[in-house]
C-alpha cells in the first residue's frame, strides 16, 4: 500500500491529474438539485455507447458502396453478437437524440441558459445540430433503398440553394449521381467529421460546468442580476453546497444505468431497423422515410405550400439554430423561474405540441398516394353488372383508388368519396374528372366518353 | 508580473517592438503559407468528382424487336462510368416507350419535385410519385401535384439493331 500511495503521488506531483480529480469529484454544488438534472449526463452516457459500439461495427461495416450492404447483412445475420451490437447502436442513437432533447427541455425550463452560463447553452446548441447531422448520416450508412432514395430526395433539396445549387448536390453526391464515390463521403463525415466537432466543442461544454457550476434550481423570488450573482452563488455553495461526488451523482449514476439497461433490452427485444433491399436505382418501389426522429420534418416539408418549399428548406434551419444561438444573449438575466415566465412556457409547450402533431401526421403520410390499396369488393361496389358495376371496375382499376378512399379502402391522398353522391351532381363529378384539379390529373384524354359515363354513375351511388 | 516581463524583453526604445511584430508577422504568414500547402490540395480533392465533368455514354438497352409500340416499360442497364466498387449503385432505370419503328422516348425515372422514382401506371396511363403524389401524364408533362417541371428525359437512338440511351446527370431541379 506505501508503494501504491508513493507512485499515485510520483503522478500526481508530475501531472497535477489526481489534484484536479479530487476537485472535479469533491468540488461543491447546490444541493438537491432532483432528478431533472440527470438528462445532460445521461447525453454523455448515450454518446459513450455510441462511440464504442460504433467502433465495434466499424471492425466489420465495409463503407464501400458495393459491399455496405453485404457486410451490413453479415452483421445482422451471422457475426456473434452482430445483432444486438446493431440494436444498441441504433436505440443508443435514438437514445441520445431524445436525451439531449429533454436535457434542452429542463435547461430552458429552469432558465439555466441566463448568466453566467450563455455559452454553455451556445455550445450546447453546437452539440444538439452535430447529434442529428450524425444521427441523419448515420441512417444514410445502412445503405439500404432508403437510404439512397433519402440521399437523392436530400441531394435534391440541397440542389433548391440559389446559384450553387447543382454544386451543392453533386458535393453531397461525389458525382453526377448516387455511386461508388457516395457512401464515402457520409461514413466521413457520420465517423470523423462530426464526432470530432462534437467532441471539441464538447470538452468546451463539460469545462464551462465545471467553471460555472451547476445552476441552481431556481426559485420565483430570485431573478438572475448579473452585478451580484457570481458572488452570491459562491456563497450558495460555500454555505450550503454538497459535494460533487457521490452526493449529487449517484442520481445520474442510476439513470445512466437505467439508459444502458434500456438501450439492450430494446436491442435485444425489438431490434435494429430492417434493412431492406439493397440501394438500387433500378429497383423503383421506394418509400424512403426518415427514422422517427426526422419524422416531424418530413412532415413539415410535405405539408408545406409548394411556394414556400424553396424557402423553408434553405432558410429553417438556419433560423432554428440562429434562434437557439441568440436565446442567452437576449435574454440572460431576470426571472429563471417557469411561473414568473409564461411567454417560455407557453412558446415550449407550442413547440411539443407542434412537433408530436408533425410526428403523427408524418407516420400517416396521407400524402403519399396508397399503391397497395385493394379494389372495390362486389359488397361494395353494390352491383355485379351494369354501370355501376363498371364504374367500381374503373375506379378501381384506373388509378382513382389510389388517391381517394370509398368505404374504407383506398388512399387518402384525395378527398373521401364514400358519400360523394350526396355532395356533387352527376355534371360536377364530370367536370372534375375530365380536368383534374390542383393535385389529380384531367382523365379527359384518359377515360373514354362511355367509361366516364359509368365512372359517373357508380360514384353518384356512393350515398 | 506583467512588468518584470517586460522588462526582460527588449524595451521599445531599443527596437524590441518592431522586433516582436516582425517575428509575429512571419509566424502567422508561415502559418497561412502551411495552410494553403496543405489545403489546396485537400480541397480540390474534395471538390474533385463534382467539378470534373464525366463524358457521357451511349448505353445498349436491348435488341429493337423485344419492345412493343406504345407500350412503356421499365428497363434497366448498368451506368458504364460506374466505378468498379459502386455495386448495385452503379444500376439505372429508364421508363422506355417505343413510339414507332425507330422511335423512343426514355424517361428519367427521378420525380422532378424532389427525385423520388415514379411508377408508370398502365390502367391509368399515368406515371406517379409514391412521395407526394406528384402525377405525370404519359408524355411526361405534370398532371397534378408538386412537380414543377415535366419529366426529364433521356436521348435515345436505335444502332445495330440495338436500343440506345445516353447516359446523363441525375437531374437536380
Amino acid at each position: 500500500m506505501n508503494l501504491l500511495r508513493r507512485i499515485v503521488e510520483w503522478f500526481d506531483d508530475r501531472t497535477g491529474l489526481v489534484q484536479l480529480g479530487k476537485y472535479l469529484a469533491l468540488h461543491p454544488v447546490p444541493r438537491n438539485v432532483g432528478w431533472s438534472y440527470v438528462f445532460g449526463s445521461a447525453t454523455l452516457v448515450a454518446l459513450l455507447i455510441q462511440i464504442v459500439t460504433g467502433i465495434a461495427l466499424a471492425t466489420l461495416y465495409v463503407p464501400s458502396s458495393g459491399q455496405a450492404y453485404a457486410s451490413l447483412q453479415y452483421i445482422a445475420t451471422t457475426a456473434p453478437w452482430g445483432s444486438l451490437l446493431r440494436g444498441m447502436h441504433f436505440f443508443g442513437g435514438s437514445a441520445m437524440i431524445l436525451l439531449v432533447g429533454l436535457h434542452a427541455i429542463r435547461i430552458f425550463l429552469s432558465g439555466s441558459y441566463k448568466f453566467p452560463r450563455e455559452m454553455n447553452w451556445i455550445s450546447g446548441s453546437i452539440l444538439m445540430m452535430s447529434t442529428l447531422g450524425i444521427g441523419f448520416t448515420g441512417q444514410i450508412l445502412r445503405w439500404d433503398q432508403t437510404a439512397f432514395w433519402s440521399l437523392v430526395v436530400g441531394a435534391e433539396q440541397a440542389g433548391r440553394t440559389p446559384w450553387f445549387g447543382d454544386l451543392v448536390g453533386r458535393l453531397l453526391m461525389g458525382g453526377d449521381a448516387i455511386g461508388g464515390n457516395t457512401l464515402n463521403r457520409f461514413f466521413a463525415l457520420h465517423v470523423f467529421v462530426l464526432p470530432g466537432l462534437l467532441l471539441t466543442v464538447l470538452c468546451l461544454h463539460l469545462y464551462l460546468v465545471i467553471r460555472n457550476g451547476i445552476s441552481e434550481p431556481p426559485h420565483p423570488d430570485r431573478p438572475v442580476d448579473p452585478a451580484s450573482y457570481r458572488q452570491w452563488y459562491q456563497r450558495l455553495l460555500q454555505r450550503d453546497g454538497e459535494p460533487f461526488w457521490p452526493h449529487a451523482v449517484w442520481r445520474d449514476a442510476v439513470f445512466g444505468t437505467l439508459v444502458i439497461a434500456a438501450i439492450v433490452i430494446l436491442a435485444v427485444t425489438v431490434g435494429a431497423p430492417e434493412i431492406g433491399a439493397p440501394p438500387d436505382a433500378s429497383l423503383l418501389d421506394a418509400h424512403p422515410r426518415p427514422d422517427w426522429y426526422f419524422m416531424w420534418y418530413f412532415a413539415v416539408l410535405a405539408l408545406l405550400p409548394h411556394e414556400l418549399e424553396d424557402i423553408v428548406i434553405l432558410l429553417a434551419p438556419v433560423v432554428a439554430f440562429l434562434g437557439l444561438f441568440l436565446l442567452p444573449l437576449v435574454a440572460n438575466r431576470g426571472d429563471r423561474h417557469p411561473r414568473k415566465r409564461p411567454w417560455s412556457l407557453c412558446f415550449l409547450v407550442f413547440i411539443l405540441i407542434s412537433i408530436g402533431a408533425l410526428w403523427i401526421a408524418g407516420n400517416r403520410a396521407d400524402w403519399s398516394p396508397d399503391f397497395k390499396a385493394k379494389a372495390l369488393t362486389p359488397e361494395v361496389v353494390g352491383a355485379t353488372s351494369g354501370p355501376i358495376a363498371r364504374g367500381g371496375e374503373i375506379f378501381s382499376q384506373r388509378g382513382c383508388i389510389f388517391c381517394h378512399v370509398i368505404s374504407g379502402h383506398g388512399g387518402r391522398r384525395g378527398p373521401e368519396l364514400s358519400a360523394v353522391g350526396n355532395r356533387l351532381t352527376s355534371q360536377q363529378l364530370t367536370i372534375r374528372i375530365l380536368n383534374g384539379g390542383y393535385n389529380m390529373p384531367s382523365y379527359g384524354s384518359i377515360l373514354k366518353a362511355g367509361e366516364v359515363q359509368d365512372l359517373v354513375e357508380f360514384l353518384q351511388s356512393r350515398r | 508580473m506583467m512588468r518584470e516581463d517586460e522588462n526582460r524583453q527588449t524595451p521599445c526604445d531599443q527596437g524590441g517592438c518592431s522586433r516582436r511584430r516582425m517575428l509575429t508577422l512571419l509566424s502567422v504568414a508561415l502559418g497561412g503559407v502551411g495552410t494553403l500547402l496543405a489545403g489546396v490540395p485537400i480541397v480540390g480533392f474534395l471538390l474533385g468528382p463534382v467539378l470534373r465533368q464525366q463524358a457521357e455514354a451511349w448505353v445498349d438497352i436491348g435488341p429493337v424487336h423485344r419492345f412493343a409500340a406504345g407500350e412503356t416499360v421499365e428497363v434497366a442497364f448498368q451506368d458504364p462510368r460506374a466505378l468498379p466498387w459502386a455495386g448495385t449503385t452503379g444500376k439505372a432505370a429508364a421508363w422506355l416507350r417505343r413510339e414507332t419503328d425507330d422511335r423512343f422516348t426514355a424517361f428519367v425515372v427521378n420525380c422532378t419535385h424532389l427525385g423520388c422514382p415514379v411508377r408508370w401506371e398502365p390502367e391509368a396511363k399515368l406515371f406517379m410519385c409514391p412521395c407526394h403524389g406528384g402525377v405525370y401524364y404519359s408524355n411526361g408533362q405534370v398532371a397534378g401535384g408538386p412537380p414543377p417541371k415535366p419529366l426529364f428525359r433521356y436521348q435515345t437512338r436505335v444502332a445495330n439493331g440495338q436500343v440506345q440511351l445516353k447516359t446523363r446527370p441525375m437531374p437536380i431541379t
